[in-house]
C-alpha cells in the first residue's frame, strides 16, 4: 500500500469519506478511508483531523469504530466550530486532507466484574467501543445513556445489542427516564455488590457530576478528555490538566485518567480559551457558505 | 562609486600585484548585515536580516586571513572547508564557494542562517582574536548564507546511485532526517521519511519563525529530497500509527534512523500555569508558524491569544523568537523574564540585539514565582521574584539566588514558558530494548548507533535541547553508520 517498491513520490494518505449520515440536527457519523489507523487504533484513541492542508485548525476526535478489513475509521462529531462545520458539509466521496493516529493511549481493558458506562450526548460515540471491549472481555455491563431530548440521543440500539442492562434518560423526559445520568448511577453504585469501575464520556460537566456522585460510593471511575490540542503527540502542551493537583497532557498521558483526581472546572475554563474566536470563525464560514448556496 | 566600491577596487588592485598583506586585511571594516528598520519590520513576518550584497560579501571575505591552520573549520560541528569557501568569495569565485560548502553542509541556506556561528566557526576565528572581539570575526555566517542564496533558483538535484534494495526509514523530517534521508538516497537506497505533522520540515516548520528563516527556503529543502526519489510521508506518528519494530519486523525496512527532536515541553510547576493565556514556547511558535495564527480571520482557522502584554519566561533563541512573534501578532509590551544576567543568556547575540532593537524590555536576574488569573481564569499578572549571582554551578554558570522579599508583580494577560523540552515518551514507551537515559533520551554509540540493531538516532531526541547544525552533524555520522550496516546485512 503505501510502502511500495515503486518510486513513489510525495506520498499522500488518502482519507475519503465512504459513508456519511446525519444522526441528529448537529450530529454526524462518517466512516473514513484511513487503513493505518483502522488497523492501528484500540478503543479510546484518538485522531487529530485537520480538513484542508494549510489553514485549517488541527481538531481531536476519539475514533467511534473501525472496519480493519475495508480499512475505515468512524467518526461521529458534532458541529460546533469551523472545522466540524466544514466535516458537516462534505459528501461522501470527499476527502479530508490530513489524519493523524490512532493517538493516546488505549483504555485499559480487563476482567473487573461488573462495569457500569455512562455516556452523555455525543460522548456515546467514544464510549461505544470501551463498552464493547468491556464485554468482549467478560464484565457486566450496564449502561446509561442520556442527552437534552430524544432527537440528540444516539446509538441506543448499538448500546442494547451489547448491554446487559441499559438506562436512557432525557432532561426533558421525551425518550427514558426524565433524569440526568447521575440520578441512575448513584442508584447503581449504591447496590450490592457495586460495580467495580464506572467509565464516563460526555460534557465535562456531566463527568464532574459523574464523578462527584461516585466518589464518596468509593466506585473508580475513568474519564475521557477532550480538550484542546495541536499536534496530539506531547509536542505543545495546550492540552494540559491538572490531575492530583499536577500538569498531565491529555494527548500522551491520556486522554483517561481517574475522574476523582482531574481538576475539571480549571478544564472547563481552559475549554473556553478561544470560545469567541472560535465563533467568529464559524459565522465567517456560514456566511460564506449561505452566498455559494451550500 | 561609494566608499565600498573604492574599497574593492583599491582591494582588488593590490590583491592583482602581489597579494593582500594582514594589514590590508585587518584594514578592511567588518560588513553590517543589511536589515529591515526595527520599526517597520516588528509590524511584519518577512525576513529579518536581507543579506549581503555581492559588493559586501566579497569585502567581507577578503577579511579573512586564510590561515594555515584554518581554526575555523575546527569549530565547525561538520567540518565545511570554510578557508577555502571563503577563499573562493574573496576570488569572485562563488559557485566554487557553494561546492565546496555543499561537500559537507546539506542546507547551507538554512545554516547560514540559524546556526550560533559566535561560538563555533567564528569564536575560533583568528581575526576576532586579533581585535579581542568575536563580533569583528570574518562573518562566516552571512557569507555562507549569501553563496547558498545565489543557489535559489537552479534547482540542482544530488546525483543518486544505482538502487541497492535496501529501505530505510527516517522518523521526523527536520534537519538531521533531510540529512540522513539525502545522504542514504545519495548511495542509492530506497528513503522513506515519515512526519507526524501534516506538513515536512520539523522545526524549521513549526518552531523557527519566517522572519528568522523563511519557510520557502525549507520547502525547497523539501522538494530537492522528493526530486531525488525520497518519499515522505506525513501525519504518520511512529509509535501510534505504526511502531519501530512494525517497520522493521512487517514493512519490510532494513534500517531506521530517529530523528524526532525534542518534543514535551517543560513547564515550571508553579501555581497558575495552566490558567488561560499561559503557553509553551512550543505552542504559540506552533500556531503562530506552522498554523498561520496571524492569518487569523484572514484565511487560516488557528486562533491565538490576542495579547497586549507579554511575558517570556527563559533566555534561548526560543524565548527571542516567540518574544518577537509576540510582538508581530500585536502585543505593545513583552518582557523576557530570565534568572540569571545578560551574558549566561544561552540566546545568540544576534537574536538578544534584534529583540531589543525591537523594543523588547528585558527583566534579568528574575524569575515567576506565580501565575495569577482573574475570574475567568485568564492571566492577568506574574509575580517575580528577583535574583543575585552566586558561585557558579555544575554548568559554570554562576547559579542564581532568591532575594528574599523581592516580589512584585507584573501585569501582563500572556505567559509564554521557554524553558526547554525534554525528551517525548512516545517511541521510548512502544519500541521495547531500546535504552534510554535516565532522562528518557536515546542512548547511541559514536556511530549514532542505539542498543538495537539497524536502529540508529541523532539530534535533539539524542542530545537534549541542541541546534540544527548538531542535528545535522549526527544525520552525517549515522547515514554513513548506516551506509555500513547495510552493506554487511544480508
Amino acid at each position: 500500500m503505501y510502502f511500495s517498491p515503486e518510486p513513489v513520490r510525495n506520498l499522500k494518505l488518502s482519507h475519503k469519506i465512504v459513508s456519511k449520515q446525519q444522526l441528529s440536527e448537529n450530529v454526524f457519523v462518517a466512516d473514513i478511508e484511513a487503513p493505518l489507523i483502522a488497523k492501528a487504533r484500540k478503543p479510546g484513541q484518538f485522531v487529530i483531523v485537520c480538513t484542508r492542508g494549510n489553514y485549517s485548525e488541527r481538531i481531536p476526535l476519539t475514533i467511534a469504530g473501525a472496519d480493519a478489513s475495508k480499512g475505515t475509521i468512524r467518526l461521529i462529531w458534532q458541529r460546533v466550530g469551523k472545522s466540524t462545520a466544514e466535516m458537516s458539509d462534505m459528501k461522501v466521496g470527499d476527502e479530508i486532507d490530513n489524519i493523524a493516529g490512532p493517538l493516546g493511549k488505549p483504555t485499559h481493558i480487563e476482567k473487573f466484574g461488573t462495569v457500569v458506562c455512562i455516556g452523555g450526548g455525543i460522548g456515546a460515540a467514544p464510549l461505544l467501543p470501551i463498552a464493547e471491549g468491556m464485554k468482549k472481555a467478560g464484565n457486566k455491563l450496564i449502561s446509561i445513556l442520556g442527552a437534552r431530548t430524544k432527537e440528540l440521543l444516539i446509538l441506543q440500539e448499538e448500546f442494547a445489542a451489547i448491554s446487559d442492562e441499559i438506562i436512557i434518560v432525557t432532561d426533558d423526559g421525551s425518550v427514558g427516564k426524565k433524569a440526568l445520568v447521575t440520578e441512575p448511577l448513584k442508584e447503581i453504585c449504591q447496590r450490592s455488590p457495586k460495580p467495580e469501575l464506572a467509565v464516563a464520556i460526555g460534557p465535562a460537566i456531566m463527568m464532574k457530576f459523574c464523578c462527584q456522585t461516585t466518589a464518596p460510593l468509593n466506585v473508580p471511575t475513568v474519564v475521557s478528555l477532550n480538550t484542546i490540542m495541536i499536534d496530539g503527540t506531547g509536542m505543545c502542551g495546550g492540552c494540559r490538566v491538572e490531575v492530583d493537583s499536577k500538569p498531565m497532557f491529555v494527548c500522551v498521558d491520556g486522554p483517561e485518567f481517574d475522574g476523582h483526581k482531574v481538576n475539571f472546572d480549571l478544564m472547563m475554563k481552559r475549554m473556553t480559551a478561544y470560545r469567541d474566536l472560535e465563533q467568529e470563525s464559524l459565522k465567517k464560514y456560514k456566511d460564506h457558505a449561505c452566498k455559494i448556496g451550500l | 562609486m561609494n566608499e565600498s566600491e573604492k574599497l574593492l577596487q583599491e582591494m582588488l588592485e593590490k590583491q592583482k600585484n602581489g597579494g593582500l598583506k594582514p594589514a590590508d586585511r585587518y584594514a578592511i571594516p567588518s560588513q553590517d548585515m543589511p536589515a529591515q528598520d526595527p520599526g517597520v519590520r516588528k509590524g511584519n513576518i518577512s525576513e529579518v536580516a536581507t543579506g549581503y550584497s555581492s559588493l559586501q560579501a566579497r569585502l567581507e571575505a577578503m577579511r579573512c586571513l586564510q590561515c594555515k591552520t584554518a581554526p575555523c573549520m575546527e569549530g565547525c560541528p561538520v567540518k565545511i572547508r570554510i578557508r577555502d569557501f571563503v577563499t573562493a568569495i574573496a576570488q569572485g569565485d562563488d559557485v566554487k564557494a557553494l561546492a565546496v560548502i555543499k561537500e559537507n553542509s546539506l542546507l547551507p541556506a538554512v545554516c547560514g542562517r540559524v546556526c550560533p556561528q559566535e561560538v563555533q566557526c567564528q569564536e575560533t576565528c583568528t581575526v576576532g582574536k586579533k581585535f579581542k572581539d568575536v563580533e569583528k570575526s570574518v562573518s562566516i555566517g552571512r557569507l555562507e548564507r549569501y553563496v547558498a542564496d545565489l543557489d535559489q533558483e537552479s534547482n540542482s538535484i544530488p546525483q543518486v546511485a544505482a538502487p541497492t534494495g535496501k529501505k530505510v526509514a527516517v522518523i521526523g523530517s527536520g534537519p538531521g532526517g533531510i540529512v540522513v534521508a539525502t545522504d542514504l538516497r545519495r548511495m542509492g537506497h530506497d528513503v522513506t521519511v515519515f512526519e507526524a505533522f501534516h506538513k515536512p520540515g520539523g522545526v524549521m516548520v513549526y518552531g523557527i519563525p519566517e522572519f528568522r528563516l523563511p519557510k520557502a527556503i525549507v520547502q525547497r529543502e523539501i522538494d530537492v529530497l522528493t526530486k531525488m526519489g525520497v518519499k515522505i510521508v506525513c501525519n504518520f506518528v511512529v509509535g501510534r500509527t505504526r511502531t519501530v519494530g512494525e517497520l522493521m519486523n512487517e514493512d519490510g525496512f532494513d534500517a531506521v534512523y530517529i530523528g524526532v527532536g525534542a518534543g514535551l515541553p517543560n513547564f515550571m510547576n508553579i501555581a497558575g500555569e495552566s490558567l488561560i493565556g499561559v503557553y509553551s514556547a512550543n505552542e504559540y511558535l506552533t500556531r503562530a508558524n506552522l498554523m498561520n495564527a496571524y492569518k487569523f480571520g484572514k484565511g487560516s482557522d488557528t486562533p491565538i491569544a490576542q495579547s497586549k502584554r507579554v511575558a517570556v519566561v527563559g533566555g534561548g533563541n526560543v524565548a527571542m523568537d516567540a518574544a518577537r512573534t509576540a510582538l508581530r501578532l500585536g502585543a505593545e509590551k513583552v518582557f523576557i523574564v530570565y534568572r540569571r544576567s545578560e551574558k549566561e543568556m544561552p540566546a545568540r547575540v544576534e537574536e538578544l540585539h534584534h529583540a531589543k532593537e525591537e523594543g523588547v524590555e528585558f527583566c534579568l536576574l528574575q524569575n515567576p514565582k506565580r501565575v495569577i488569573g482573574d475570574e475567568n481564569s485568564r492571566v492577568q499578572a506574574i509575580e517575580i521574584l528577583k535574583y543575585e549571582l552566586g558561585e557558579p554551578d555544575a554548568s559554570g554558570r554562576r547559579k542564581p539566588v532568591v532575594i528574599p522579599g523581592s516580589e512584585f508583580i507584573l501585569p501582563v494577560d500572556t505567559v509564554i514558558i521557554a524553558i526547554g523540552n525534554g525528551a517525548n515518551p512516545l517511541i521510548g514507551q512502544t519500541t521495547p530494548g531500546l535504552a534510554l537515559n535516565k532522562w528518557g533520551n536515546i542512548v547511541v554509540d559514536e556511530s549514532c548507533k542505539t542498543s538495537l540493531d539497524g536502529v540508529y538516532a541523532g539530534g535533539d531526541i539524542v542530545l537534549g535541547a541542541a541546534t540544527v547544525i548538531l542535528a545535522m552533524g549526527q544525520g552525517r555520522i549515522a547515514a554513513a553508520a548506516i551506509n555500513d550496516y547495510l552493506k554487511t546485512k544480508k
